[in-house]
């Protein structure tokens, strides 16, 4: 059988979205820093508007540079189309308001990201009536259970923060396609170098490309990616796709764009109304990141995976969680969706409590201090003294995250040093 | 709109504008695809004034299966859409194999068609025989087969002027949206119809012939034999395109069409 000869992953990287610019003929991708872009002729200004020419028109709505980007992460990802948002959360909250109104509901892994749980269980209520039911993500009964004929949503993350749970992204989007509900998958922690959650059957993907798509921790961005396989017209459930859109004269988007209604959507209503969009001079910082995604990402696990050799036999640690030990619940799933790595992001318990884990944190020379994950350096935090410093200790119990956990993200340094610096700062920690 | 042919119901994209009586044009899309690859065009063409009509073939995107056999099946078809949408003449524009079934209703029924443009276009369309084998098994394969050999090699690393889109994706996902069997019965039908040029002799209106300068499936010096059979044809080609021009080109096919129907139909608002 003859081969389709599609570029590859690697070559997508450097060229999805990208011809060399036509007039001076620049490799990398120019930052077209401009709000505007000059119409030509009045019947073509008119074409750009009615969306039935291409173009851009605004910023706001699409910029050159952030095209690329789009185009680039929907290769990787193998979805239709992106749209790019000024950070992960604004691309959480697009889709949202782009698949649903006053009184939706959403079913969400419990397991996720502080900032989406924030969103979903404060300010989604207050401003639209939109609720949410957190289900337990390795229960794939209890997604089933908490889908109402109000639900429009069903949201996990690939790998769970903090407890790295694997989501069965088969089997929830089984579970979502049997009420006609699309799956949407943050896949932020994974990256579509380990795992690609539309070959898997979820319909969605977002990501906060703050963190492992980007790479550097230079710049806030994020990007949702529509895989083109939701049926929207055979749901019945998503008027925003099906019904008449009247700041678009009627406009039908299943009707009219198919596979792309919501991208076009997203776009044209979302961005142009809520205005959440991505800066070019982010998008060419986020791009400088997604040209070595392969390489870096293989190197992240690698020193991962020394990390996790040499915590599971250091004595002040009482217990390793990362989802290619045998130990994790998650075992089998990730040997069968994340068969090339785990991610860089782990956690640990650290003998001596929420005290030594103060020590250990302040003794860390290579590991920063911090509340993000996803850099080239490698990253701590200890909840239980920041984020959740307040909650008592069966507090912290209660929502899975014990006084001694301390979680890492492992960057790109030489494993030698990571593992010197975390053996040095677990000594210190048990000498109160 | 739903229009009904034959007892079974048809999905008519009409480019987001009521009909106002307008040059009637009539958009075919090829095998295994459906009316939304014209998604531009479609809204263009409606927005300058004719009254457009994006079919889903039988069998494709919202339209009742099962799909015709052969090219003359689907001309036949295409004639009883014309009469059940009330047209007296319309322009017809195909694509690929929706090329053959506009050549076919020109040639059989001159009286039907004020002119046409064929993308895409062949004398013969021959399918390889691997891809024929794999639409046959219903072998995802045959999807991606399709997919790039419809592209130009350049659009493999898209750039699609509409801001966002990945076309290679898009294609895939078109075709995966077709019920089994519907590609290979398209594309076989497209491999039996044979020598077109024979059956283009006897067309008689204007004809555009809008090429893929890349096409790797109809390549352009194929089409060579049509533009001597028919008489009044002419020939463009879109730069830089492959098979599937109308998206990877979406602005340039809008413009060729808009060029050469406006003057033949005597503007878009005259009929
Ligand atoms: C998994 C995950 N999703 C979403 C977000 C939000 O992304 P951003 O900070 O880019 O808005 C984060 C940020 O930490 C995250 O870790």
């Amino acid at each position: 059988m003859v081969d389709p000869g599609f570029l590859h992953f690697d070559t997508l990287e450097l060229h999805a979205g990208q011809r060399p610019d036509v007039e001076f003929g620049a490799r990398a991708v120019p930052i077209y820093q401009t709000t505007s872009y000059v119409f030509g002729d009045v019947e073509r200004a008119a074409g750009l508007f009615n969306l039935e020419r291409q173009g851009h028109i605004y910023s706001r709505i699409s910029n050159p540079t952030v095209a690329v980007l789009e185009e680039r992460i929907a290769a990787l990802e193998g979805g239709v189309g992106a749209v790019a948002t000024a950070s992960g959360q604004a691309s959480l909250v697009l889709a949202i308001t782009t698949l649903m109104g006053q009184g939706a509901h959403i079913v969400s892994s419990a397991s996720i990201y502080g900032g989406s749980r924030n969103l979903f269980t404060h300010t989604l209520p207050r401003l639209a009536g939109i609720t949410t039911t957190f289900v337990d993500p390795r229960d794939p009964e209890a997604f089933a259970a908490a889908i109402t004929d109000d639900t429009r949503l069903v949201f996990g993350e690939t790998l769970g923060n903090p407890g790295l749970e694997v989501m069965d992204v088969p089997e929830i989007a089984t579970v979502a396609h049997d009420r006609g509900i699309p799956l949407m998958i943050d896949n932020t922690f994974a990256t579509p170098y380990l795992f690609r959650p539309f070959d898997r059957g979820a319909d969605l993907v977002m990501h906060s490309a703050t963190k492992f798509l980007g790479g550097h921790g230079v710049a806030i961005g994020g990007v949702l990616v529509d895989g083109g396989t939701f049926d929207w017209a055979a749901s019945g459930r998503f008027p925003t796709m099906t019904e008449p859109y009247e700041s678009y004269h009627g406009l039908r988007f299943v009707e009219e764009f198919g596979t792309q209604a919501f991208l076009m959507r997203a776009r044209v209503e979302g961005l142009r109304d809520l205005g959440a969009t991505m800066a070019p001079q982010t998008a060419f910082y986020l791009l400088q990141g997604v040209e070595t995604l392969t390489v870096r990402m293989q190197r992240h696990v690698d020193n991962t995976r020394a990390v996790v050799a040499f915590l599971v036999d250091a004595p002040e640690v009482a217990w390793v969680s990362y989802p290619e030990l045998a130990d994790h619940p998650d075992h089998d799933l990730a040997k069968r969706l994340l068969p090339k790595g785990a991610g860089a992001i782990l956690s640990f318990g650290i003998r001596g409590g929420r005290d030594a884990g103060r020590r250990f944190i302040e003794r860390l020379r290579i590991f920063s201090h911090l509340a993000n994950v996803g850099d080239a350096r490698s990253l701590v935090i200890h909840p239980a003294s920041t984020t959740h410093a307040t909650m008592s200790a069966a507090e912290l119990e209660a929502v899975g995250i014990g006084e001694d956990l301390i979680r890492l993200s492992i960057g790109l340094e030489d494993p030698r040093d990571l593992v010197a610096d975390l053996r040095q700062a677990l000594r210190a920690s048990q000498r109160g | 709109m739903d229009l009904t042919v034959a007892d079974k119901a048809v999905n008519v994209g009409t480019g987001g504008r009521d009909h106002t009586g307008g040059v009637p044009v009539v958009l075919l899309h090829g095998a295994g695809m459906d009316r939304t690859v014209w998604q531009f065009q479609a809204r263009a063409l409606a927005s300058h004034g004719y009254d457009v009509y994006a079919v889903d073939l039988p069998g494709h995107g919202a339209s009742a299966g099962p799909p015709p056999a052969d090219i003359e099946g689907y001309a036949d078809w295409l004639v009883g859409f014309i009469d059940a949408a009330g047209i007296d003449r319309a322009v017809l524009v195909g694509h690929s194999m929706g090329s053959l079934i506009a050549l076919d209703v020109a040639a059989r029924h001159p009286d039907r068609v004020l002119a046409l443009v064929l993308l895409g276009v062949a004398a013969e369309m021959p399918v390889h025989p691997d891809l024929l084998a794999a639409a046959s098994a219903d072998d995802h394969r045959a999807f991606e087969l399709v997919a790039s050999w419809s592209h130009a090699k350049a659009a493999h690393a898209g750039h699609h002027p509409t801001p966002g889109l990945w076309m290679m994706g898009s294609s895939l996902r078109l075709l995966e949206r077709s019920a089994p069997g519907v590609l290979h019965n398209d594309l076989a039908a497209c491999d039996r119809f044979g020598d077109a040029a024979e059956r283009a002799a006897a067309i008689t209106v204007p004809t555009l012939l809008l090429l893929g300068e890349h096409d790797l499936m109809t390549r352009p010096a194929a089409a060579r034999p049509l533009a001597e059979a028919i008489a009044r044809s002419r020939v463009q080609v879109v730069p830089g395109t492959g098979h599937m021009l109308m998206v990877e080109a979406p602005d340039a096919v809008i413009d060729a069409i808009v060029a050469f129907v406006d003057p033949v139909t005597g503007g878009s608002g005259a009929a």
